[in-house]
């Protein structure tokens, strides 16, 4: 493969596409609202009213308004349809006819669209990933042809460092910095991970990513690879995905017949071949020198850093490892320049960020933002507010390793810092919206279940300690709680956070400080209800 | 292709062992292979039993401790049976939020078992996740495979009333 080949591959599948394209999102959200039979009766449909010349059925990924699902897209009118039930097929194709059409409208233009700014989700919904020409028609593989020619490993790294790109998991650490560490770092093999274990409860941004556009992790990886020096790589995928793992299966496939992965790749001398890892449930997987022991066989436990990965990461040699959305952004920044990039977001936070919009809010789904929106924007501007008027109280960002935003900050811009002083996590971008009716205590009951259930038992504050601040937060729901009580879990949350080996334990507490922080009324209205108790003759 | 044992040949229906080792044969019985080789196992066979730990503990060269270890470590292994049939309600954040605890009441209850137990009959496992990634559409719980979105207590406990409803199947 040479770049006239790929350029001619692109033309072929433009000049295959039909004049009208019926996009039917089968992402797993919307398969569970029967898509994929919705698929087979439009082709059916299209076939059945002899439009097959004309129209075409296309499986895409998703469209982000998972809420409002299955979703279906025609162009180049730019219709959109929602909730689509698969007995209504016929009545959407008859529409292309100019037949009248009952089926439920979208508004492409409606803010939660309008409001995005896509770079990493640019062909989410507009191509089907099960078909690599549909990517490199849009454009794929080309930023990996440029770096492997025109670039030195030293270059794109600069470039990568200039666009201001921090780690997308969650702890936001500057990606060519990383990049640069491993680069220099010896070691007769290196390796490059796709960290795609996404095990926050409420976050699904990697899933979709996956599952949408697989490719453009692909090519991101390689880039990667080709600056740090690797020849081999691993994506490490959620076992609870499983067309996400089909969807990157037939990706490698595809791309290695193409010979863009593997050997010898766009005909250099650059070497990179791919394999995935299905994890087999273990929060824990997430963090990342336990994320090398499971890939090793092992269970995932982490261990001491330093030595951080970069320098002794699988089977002891330099690995670099970042996660789903952060290779997703690598194409478009090559493509477009670091300039670009970095005009986009906040000064210290550039570019977008995926989060999953779920919870008590109008609109549910995945959304892509430039950094820097404020939280207000994205819950009532996008998010459309309470579904049932009920007021909105707050914002989880970050799951069991985040906090609680109320809403009276909700004015807090979404940046790396802004959300850290505000006692929560940027995280992977879950983002859970909560009324009224959701009580801050359960929900920090909640978390601190998961990261019981979740701690690996290593090192003891995090397995003793999580047990121990479960129990009392129990007592609290239960309402047999003492001001003691509240006293000795605040204790043993900093005791937890400053000495737990990994940043499982190290954040567990943090949902139980920031309810603290911002509803402690909510905690001593539980506890009153006791002292109430005590006076009427209870020990 | 050349070193398959012969030595003591399956059941003709029962090709499960032969697929377990091509995969083993695949990842050329390294040990890191290990958790691929249990996802394996456990798709063909359902749950992973002693026997079977055992023999990919010989197979990849490594104690049983170490296999037995990694298999009790990760949620997705099951080391007993499970049911005919499996409910799995989803409790992830925003499933949560919008009420999967009163459906897991309810199923309880409709089923007469707790969460991540089997009836004594073998006819179903009621489970619980972590978070299915489907927030979009919570809550969400998977019955027999089918995710099931927007899930709400009444029409599962229903639709679960049926399913225990139909014929067993005669084993």
């Amino acid at each position: 493969m040479d770049l006239a080949e790929l350029h001619a591959t692109a033309e072929r599948e433009r000049a295959r596409r039909k004049a009208i394209r019926v996009l039917c999102c089968t992402s797993s959200g919307c398969q569970a609202s029967r898509s994929l039979e919705l698929f087979h009766q439009l082709e059916a449909a299209v076939t059945a009213t002899g439009q097959d010349e004309a129209v075409e059925v296309a499986s895409v990924g998703c469209m982000g308004f998972c809420g409002q699902g299955p979703m279906v897209r025609v162009e180049p009118a730019d219709l959109l349809f929602e909730r689509v039930r698969p007995e209504q097929a016929a009545e959407i194709i008859a529409a292309l006819a100019g037949e009248p059409c009952s089926v439920e409208r979208g508004d492409p233009n409606h803010p939660f669209f309008a409001r995005q700014v896509h770079v990493v989700r640019r062909n989410g919904g507009f191509i089907d990933p099960e078909r690599i020409e549909e990517y490199i028609a849009a454009g794929g593989y080309e930023a990996l042809y440029r770096v492997l020619h025109d670039f030195t490993p030293a270059e794109v790294i600069q470039e990568i460092t200039r666009s201001g790109l921090r780690g997308r998991g969650g702890a936001g650490y500057p990606t060519g910095l990383k990049w640069a560490t491993v680069a220099k770092s010896p070691g007769e093999r290196k390796f490059v991970v796709c960290n795609g274990d996404e095990g926050d409860p409420g976050a699904f941004m990697d899933r979709s990513i996956l599952e949408s556009d697989p490719h453009l992790v692909l090519e991101g990886m390689a880039i990667a690879a080709y600056a740090v020096g690797a020849h081999e790589g691993y994506i490490f995928v959620r076992g609870e995905y499983p067309l996400a793992i089909q969807r990157l299966t037939r990706a490698i496939n595809q791309a290695r017949k193409l010979g863009l992965l593997g050997s010898q790749i766009f005909e250099t001398a650059f070497d990179f071949k791919v394999e995935i890892r299905v994890g087999a449930g273990a929060f824990v997987c997430g963090e990342e020198t336990a994320l090398i022991a499971s890939i090793e066989g092992r269970r995932s436990q982490p261990r001491p850093r330093p030595p951080y990965p970069a320098e002794k990461g699988l089977w002891g040699f330099p690995t670099l490892i970042n996660n789903v959305e952060t290779f997703a952004n690598i194409a478009p920044i090559i493509e477009h320049g670091a300039d670009w990039y970095a005009s986009i977001g906040t000064e210290k936070s550039t570019g977008t960020k995926v989060f999953a919009l779920t919870g008590k809010v109008r609109n549910t789904g995945l959304i892509e933002v430039p950094m820097g929106m404020t939280l207000r924007e994205i819950v009532e501007d996008l998010g459309g507010g309470s579904p049932d008027g009920t007021p909105v109280k707050a914002v989880q960002t970050g799951g069991p390793s985040g906090g609680c935003i109320p809403a009276r900050l909700f004015d807090t811009p979404v940046d790396y810092e802004s959300l850290a002083a505000a006692g929560s996590i940027m995280g992977s971008g879950g983002m859970v919206v909560m009324d009224a009716h959701t009580s801050m205590v359960q929900i920090a009951q909640f978390y601190m279940a998961f990261c019981m259930d979740e701690s690996c038992g290593k090192c003891v504050p995090c397995r003793v300690g999580t047990v121990q601040m479960y129990r009392l937060l129990s007592k609290v729901v239960a309402g047999a709680a003492t001001p003691a009580d509240l006293e000795q879990l605040e204790q043993l949350c900093r005791l937890v956070r400053e000495t737990s080996l990994c940043g499982l334990g190290q954040s567990a507490p943090n949902p139980v400080l920031s309810t603290l922080r911002y509803f402690r009324e909510e905690y001593e209205a539980l506890l009153r209800e006791e002292a109430a108790a005590g006076a009427n003759g209870t020990p | 292709m050349s070193n398959r044992a012969p030595a003591n040949p399956a059941p003709a229906a029962d090709n499960r062992q032969k697929l377990l080792e091509a995969t083993m044969r695949r990842y050329q019985y390294r040990p890191d292979a290990l958790i691929e080789v249990l996802h394996k196992a456990q798709e063909l066979y359902g749950h992973l039993s002693p026997q079977l730990l055992a023999s990919i503990a010989r197979n990849l060269h490594l104690p049983p401790s170490r296999v037995y270890g990694v298999a009790t470590f990760y949620h997705f292994f099951s080391l007993k049976p499970q049911g005919e049939h499996t409910c799995t309600v989803c409790l992830g954040t925003a499933c949560y939020v919008k009420g999967a605890m009163e459906i897991l009441t309810t199923l309880e209850t409709e089923a007469g078992l707790k969460a991540g137990h089997t009836s004594p009959d073998g006819r179903l496992s009621l489970l619980t996740a972590r978070c299915l990634g489907a927030c979009g559409i919570a809550p969400v719980v998977v019955l027999d495979g089918v995710v099931i979105g927007h899930a709400d207590a009444e029409t599962l406990r229903a639709r679960l009333h049926a399913l225990l409803e139909e014929t067993p199947v005669a084993s």
